[in-house]
């Protein structure tokens, strides 16, 4: 069973439509008491990064969710926003600080010749071979971005990036760890074979 | 390389998918989750839902509704009409919506992009602007529904939106709006000019030519409602034709007409009994993901 925290952010309907379509088994709640019950967890997100934080930690999500995560080793998959929070600070509209699970840090894409912030819109995707996210994908396939803010992060974690203005950061796997700076669950065909083998993934675990 | 992006703009009106024509007439198409349905299948890169009955009617989105739309939307789904607070975006982004369009509000209290961005990040908000010309004193910005004037003119309020936060602008010429007579390329320069953030261009698309055209004026991407109703697989043909014109696009679907014949305004020319005896023996099972 799947858990898709609802953290008030983040489009929750289109994560659960998408597992609905695979037949993902999965529940949506922000009730820290639930996180046990959960095989993964996948962690959507549409949203400014301080507000983001400020919710997990009214909502005591961030221990609970941590501890899961990190110490029982349960599949995580975090989504756009999602993958920005784990980063350990973020320079979005002022300062803040992240799940601090990776070493990254999140910074403004810098406007310049004729590329327009946010980056939106559907870029191709250049990947490491043989990654668990990206199996039956073809290399420099589709997927959805729609972002303001990028993450840096060491190279050795990096699965998969995109080029707007110089390489984005595009996904990222560190063990059990799974993120996406697009968005799986609204990117067609790719989208959802990208999500059926993280489904894989939590079903081999 | 980022793709242009092709975006289906469904026009709802009482529930149902109309035909717009300069913002006066309406004419029904069908039920909205059967159009969602369609475009996502044949590749459109995003879809806008623009249910032009709230904000007249003073009403809020209905997000019943919206829930059942997006069922099958696996494509962004952007969702306009009626969001005039917090509290309405919030709603229409649980309800399964990826993005919300702001018109009338925006104009009338512009801190509600400013406090969308805040909660939702500057890549929710789309604020729409629906321009008109106006004797002898140039565009200017319309709302409700394109029934009310405003002192503002297009590339003005267009600032003022990116100011404010938004993170895309939804620029549609009223005066094209059901016309076939392609966008107006005037408009889309100077807006486009006008901010940093992206321009999507609306109003006016009869032929795939048109889009090329909006393209090269300066938007970022290209939204058309009427063209895709009407012609099977128009996402696909569309987007065969800029691909052909040197445009990136994303022409993901299994039907690329590659090899087809097409006549001047850019539809598919009829194929040769040989070439659709052929077809019958050909069976392409879809990929199971």
């Amino acid at each position: 069973m799947i858990l898709i925290v609802n953290y008030g952010m983040g489009n929750i309907g289109s994560v659960s439509n998408a597992l609905d379509y695979l037949g993902g088994k999965h529940f949506i709640s922000n009730d820290p008491n639930d996180l046990g019950k959960a095989d993964a967890y996948i962690l959507p997100g549409v949203g400014a990064f301080a507000k983001a934080m400020q919710n997990l930690r009214e909502l005591r999500l961030v221990n609970e969710l941590s501890r899961q995560v990190l110490e029982k080793r349960k599949p995580f998959l975090g989504i756009c926003l999602g993958m920005q929070l784990l980063a350990k600070d973020s320079f979005e509209m002022g300062y803040a600080t992240g799940l601090g699970w990776i070493d990254g840090h999140v910074c403004e894409i810098e406007p310049s010749d004729g590329l327009r912030v946010p980056h939106v819109g559907w870029n191709g995707v250049m990947f490491k071979p043989d990654t668990q996210l990206f199996q039956r994908l073809d290399e420099g396939c589709h997927f959805y971005f729609d972002h303001s803010f990028h993450l840096q992060c060491p190279r050795d974690l990096v699965v998969a990036t995109c080029e707007y203005g110089g390489d984005l950061v595009a996904a990222l796997q560190m063990d059990h760890i799974f993120a996406t700076q697009f968005h799986p669950e609204k990117s067609q065909r790719n989208g959802l074979k990208l999500l059926r083998n993280f489904l894989n993934f939590v079903a081999a675990v | 390389m980022l793709k242009i992006r092709v975006i289906g703009v469904l026009v709802v009106k009482d529930g149902i998918v109309v035909q717009s024509i300069n913002f006066k007439r309406y004419l029904p198409v069908g039920k909205p989750s059967i159009a969602v349905e369609y475009l996502n299948r044949w590749g459109i890169d995003e879809i806008a839902l623009l249910d032009i009955s709230a904000t007249p009617e003073q009403r809020a989105p209905d997000h019943t509704k919206i829930r059942e739309y997006s069922k099958y939307c696996q494509v962004p789904l952007a969702v306009g009409g009626g969001i005039r607070s917090l509290a309405d975006i919030d709603n229409v982004i649980r309800s399964g919506a990826d993005k919300v369009i702001i018109n009338s509000a925006a104009i009338e209290t512009p801190s509600l992009i400013t406090e969308g961005a805040k909660h939702y990040g500057v890549q929710c908000i789309v604020v729409s602007i629906d321009a008109r010309r106006v004797e002898s004193r140039g565009y200017k910005v319309f709302t409700h529904s394109g029934k009310r004037a405003t002192d503002y003119a297009p590339m003005e309020f267009a600032r003022i939106a990116e100011a404010h936060g938004a993170g895309e602008i939804l620029l549609t010429s009223i005066d094209r709006d059901g016309s076939k007579q392609g966008h107006d390329v005037g408009l889309i320069r100077e807006v486009a000019g006008a901010v940093n953030i992206p321009v999507i261009a609306c109003g006016g698309v009869g032929y795939p030519k048109h889009l090329l055209e909006g393209i090269h004026a300066g938007a970022t991407a290209v939204a058309a409602a009427n063209f895709f109703h009407y012609t099977e697989h128009s996402i696909i043909v569309a987007k065969r034709y800029l691909k052909s014109a040197g445009a990136p696009v994303r022409l993901d679907t299994y039907a690329t007409y590659d090899g087809f014949a097409f006549d001047e305004n850019e539809r598919a020319a009829k194929v040769g009994d040989a070439i659709l005896e052929k077809l019958r023996f050909e069976y392409l099972p879809e990929e199971v993901i």
